[in-house]
């Protein structure tokens, strides 16, 4: 926790984007979190990719619930809208916001708590909605708000600060996802930023659900020894399987890349995500064959990374319901509220 | 970084190269690395700790930031209103929002604020150590080595050839820019430690002095007191009206030239120049021409003297190469100039002349302002004193000892004209081999400087110094109206700071000398300092070679001027933590958010040994009877 806001002054070669904004335009308010907490890293993260992407602020809508994860909505981009919602239900208000306009942009940020836990169902049928947003957990392991309990994603076997030790099995939310059929699934890890900022700009541009896992270490509760999700061994334990670089929609493409070692995959909006394989045995198309490998991969403790799945060519939420094109509030109010008459009609095909 | 991002980068072809020239883990127990990052005290020939009088002033302790200036550069008064400043052009600050802190003339706010030093100022001993140390000229240089000789124990003797001391500071800074009592009260703190001042005695032989004089050491500091001439057409005839300009100042002064004519024309833009026109307006002239040969970005005064000149409409007509004096029935009606034309390459340099053209301004008087050289007529040459091939004494550049043992020499005396600051350093340094020499130890053999580093951390979130960043923009200068100013000569013309502009104006300086401190094994990489620097100064990367790293740092370093701080490689990944010095805001954030406390804000205090640090450190060495 820092008492003196970030200085406005910047650096005076800040580069600028397609708005004419700097990287430091996407800020928010002070972080409150500890003083070298993960999530304050993904902030960042998230902070590079909005501006690299050049997203007007006030097209980003920021949710959350509740947890550390979930304060840190307030950290970026402080001209979005924002809503933190009751714990666990951040992917209600997702869907209710995403259904009335489809032509924002939607990040919500949860924690392995709000998301594993009181959240579970929540989570999961968004995903099977394949509701167009980027949903981040921030995977610490522990419950931090509440000074460090276990939480759904700790490890067996890992130790609490105190030095008990956790029996209970965890839940995967990479391979959950990918049991439900999620379009797009990502791991991450907070201290690596050259992976995580192309993902988080991959994410936010894919037509559909996309989850990013971040493994973010909790440094007052779970930062120690006989942790496995502290810094120490989450850079020991995590191995990139697939690396995405993100590449904007371009007039001309002009990234080069040789057949075999790279594999475009082409967005909805014309951008490309490039898939550089660095594991060559792993397949980030075939779900399930990614997700035998990324089970046999945990056995041996290893996290793999990097983007795990991506399928551009499943129905997104809008597409599967028919919704209109526009957002609601552009519609005509005749064309919303129709009137009786169409209701009596309506009514009447049931009959 | 997992293992195989790591081998990703050692595909790179180029690896085996890098490899081999990697940047090693930065030195910074070297006392040139901190003092380096704050950039006025490195710029500053004498190293006077700018940031620490200045929170002095921030805390109204104008009496401890004069003498923490007094210590190194000895005249603050004066300086703080006629300082070069080397500082500012250096600061932290002017890189960030362009105009650097007023540095010199907070100085002014410390010299015209304190209370009585007096008590302050350094014991003088009753009882002599029997040495004899003989200056010439009562100027900057020689002052200070009395300031720094006094102390010890030496019997110092200044020889002056006009009847008042000073110098340069007295003869040529004119007084609506530095007042005489100013001048006279931090001469006076010096002569009043019982140096034997003499004046109205103008050494007259070199050799009389050393042979019958009975000094141990002589130093000279006499200054460069003889103006270029230019020989053109007519220059005799006109002689009347044609002025060297450093004696004719040093004649209004004096009171001996109390007019000028009403059109004056000046040769030289040098600030001997700016002190010329303005003070022709003071003495009657109306219409006053500053002769420019060059452009603009070739003038030699200093920007902030050049605005106070066309403050008072002076004009300043460029591209004119003096040709000829005119004169009518004996008397100078003008000059005849060259006009000229340059070519100018990519980086502003001249690539070739040519004149197009011949112009006649007329002129009642014409000031020659175009340089001027230091001159020996009284040091004979057969004295083992050595003078190169230009007649200028061979000097060495540490010591100011010249090729006969018991001399030396300093300020403008032994390497040509250079400002107050120079001087004084030269005078310091002088000290220190004359002390040396005069106790038979070898004169070479100096004390180096070191630098102290203390934690400014108070507890959490708290920090004993002004972290957060001002975003205020530098103050001007009040000055006295252009009307008034020109009732008297010696209006001075700024006013000083209003203690509003104090207020803020001190705010603005970033505490350079509050260093950022990293310990290398207590990192775990949370990237928690470079998420939160507000300039974007930190990096956390595998290392390389300086020249490929430079440009893949956050913010690339495009400022070679300024180190690159590299860490040792980090415990968890090898990679190593740089630090761009150059625009660092010194804000402490990096620290207050660091969670193992790998960062910290360390205040450096530079020790540049003087000649009672150097006496000390030779008294210590001293057997000792118990």
């Amino acid at each position: 926790m820092t008492f003196i806001a970030k200085p406005k002054v910047a650096h005076p070669s800040l580069p600028r984007n397609a708005l004419g904004s700097t990287r430091r335009d996407y800020e928010g308010a002070l972080s409150t979190l500890c003083a070298g907490c993960g999530h304050d890293s993904i902030t960042a993260a998230i902070v590079e990719a909005s501006w690299a992407l050049a997203i007007e602020p006030q097209n980003m809508v920021k949710l959350s619930g509740i947890g550390c994860s979930s304060k840190t909505t307030a950290y970026f981009v402080s001209g979005g809208h924002g809503f933190n919602s009751v714990h666990g239900r951040m992917p209600s208000i997702a869907m209710g916001a995403n259904a009335a306009n489809r032509a924002l942009t939607y990040i919500g940020v949860s924690g392995d708590g709000d998301t594993l836990s009181i959240g579970l169902g929540q989570f999961c049928h968004a995903i099977r909605r394949n509701l167009n947003m980027l949903y981040i957990i921030e995977n610490n392991g522990v419950y931090g708000l509440t000074k460090g309990q276990f939480s759904a994603s700790a490890d067996l076997g890992t130790k609490a600060k105190k030095g008990e030790t956790n029996f209970q099995p965890p839940i995967d939310p990479v391979l959950l996802a990918m049991t439900l059929g999620a379009s797009f699934v990502a791991r991450s890890f907070s201290g690596d930023k050259e992976q995580l900022v192309p993902l988080i700009q991959a994410g936010l541009k894919h037509q559909g659900f996309a989850l990013i896992d971040v493994l973010s270490p909790c440094v007052t509760f779970n930062d120690h020894e006989g942790s496995t999700k502290s810094y120490a061994y989450t850079r020991e334990h995590y191995e990139p399987a697939v690396h995405a670089d993100f590449v904007p929609l371009q007039p001309e493409i002009t990234v080069d890349y040789r057949a075999g070692e790279t594999l475009p995959v082409v967005l909805h909006d014309g951008s490309r995500i490039l898939l550089r394989k660095l594991d060559a045995a792993y397949d980030p198309t075939n779900r399930t064959s990614a997700a035998t490998h990324i089970q046999e991969r945990m056995k041996l403790g290893e996290h793999l990374t990097g983007l795990l799945y991506i399928d551009e060519s499943q129905r997104d939420f809008h597409d599967i319901n028919a919704t209109p094109d526009a957002p609601l509030n552009s519609l005509p109010f005749e064309t919303l509220s129709p009137g009786s008459k169409v209701l009596e009609k309506a009514l009447a095909a049931y009959r | 970084m997992s293992v195989a991002a790591t081998q990703q980068y050692d595909d790179n072809p180029r690896r085996a190269s890098i490899l081999t020239l990697l940047m090693e883990p930065t030195d910074t127990s070297h006392p040139d690395y901190y003092h380096r990052v704050v950039d006025c005290q490195w710029a500053c020939p004498a190293h006077t700790d700018v940031p620490e009088y200045i929170r002095l002033i921030a805390q109204g302790r104008f009496t401890d930031a004069y003498m923490v200036n007094r210590e190194s550069n000895v005249f603050p008064g004066i300086l703080g209103r006629v300082c070069d400043r080397p500082c500012e052009p250096a600061c932290r600050r002017g890189r960030i929002e362009q105009k650097p802190v007023a540095i010199c003339r907070l100085k002014r706010v410390a010299a015209d604020h304190r209370d009585d030093v007096t008590k302050l100022l350094p014991k003088i001993p009753k009882l002599k150590n029997g040495k004899r140390i003989a200056c010439i000229g009562a100027g900057c240089a020689s002052l200070t080595v009395a300031n720094d000789l006094m102390p010890l124990g030496y019997e110092v003797t200044i020889f002056e050839q006009y009847g008042e001391p000073g110098g340069l500071m007295r003869t040529n800074i004119p007084s609506f820019r530095l007042p005489q009592t100013v001048l006279s009260e931090e001469i006076g703190m010096i002569t009043g430690m019982g140096v034997d001042l003499r004046l109205n005695s103008p050494i007259k032989s070199m050799r009389e002095l050393l042979d019958k004089g009975g000094f141990d050491a002589v130093f000279v500091g006499s200054g460069a007191p003889k103006g270029k001439e230019l020989k053109l057409p007519g220059r005799e005839a006109a002689a009347a009206n044609v002025h060297i300009g450093i004696d004719w100042l040093e004649s209004v002064a004096f009171g001996h030239v109390e007019k000028i004519g009403k059109r004056v024309l000046i040769i030289g833009v040098g600030n001997t120049a700016m002190d010329c026109c303005r003070t022709s307006l003071r003495l009657g002239a109306d219409s006053v021409k500053v002769m420019a040969r060059k452009p603009r970005g070739f003038f030699k005064a200093s920007v902030w003297e050049l605005e106070d000149a066309e403050e008072e409409s002076v004009a300043i007509i460029i591209n004119r190469s003096p040709k000829a004096f005119v004169l009518a029935s004996g008397k100078l009606t003008g000059m005849l100039f060259d006009q000229m034309e340059y070519d100018l390459d990519a980086r502003g340099q001249i690539t070739a002349e040519r004149i197009v053209g011949e112009e006649f301004l007329p002129a009642d008087d014409v000031i020659l302002a175009i340089g001027q050289e230091n001159a020996f007529p009284w040091v004979e040459r057969n004295l083992g004193i050595s003078f190169d091939k230009w007649d200028v004494p061979v000097i060495d550049k540490i010591t100011f000892q010249s090729t006969r043992p018991e001399v030396f020499f300093g300020g403008d005396a032994a390497f040509g004209p250079k400002n107050i600051i120079w001087a004084v350093e030269h005078g310091h340094q002088a000290a220190i081999s004359i002390h040396r020499y005069a106790q038979g130890e070898a004169v070479a053999e100096r004390l180096a400087p070191t630098v102290n580093l203390q934690s400014r951390k108070m507890g959490m979130h708290e920090w004993s110094y002004s972290n957060d960043y001002t975003p205020v923009e530098r103050r001007l200068m009040p000055h006295v109206s252009i009307k008034e100013r020109f009732k008297k000569l010696n209006i001075e013309v700024e006013l000083g700071f209003t203690a509003e502009q104090v207020e803020q104006e001190v705010q603005r300086c970033l505490n350079c000398d509050v260093q950022t401190v990293f310990v290398a094994k207590l990192c775990i990489e949370c990237d928690a300092c470079i998420d939160i620097c507000p300039v974007d100064c930190l990096t956390i990367t595998h290392n390389g070679t300086e020249n490929e790293l430079r440009p893949r740092l956050k913010a690339p370093a495009k400022n070679l001027a300024q180190p690159l701080y590299v860490s040792a490689g980090l415990p968890q990944t090898g990679r190593v933590m740089v630090k761009d010095e150059d625009l660092c805001v010194h804000c402490g954030l990096c620290a207050e958010r660091c969670p193992t406390a790998a960062w910290d804000m360390q205040k450096s205090t530079l020790h540049w040994p003087l000649a009672t640090a150097e006496a000390a450190s030779l008294e210590a060495r001293k057997p000792k009877i118990a």
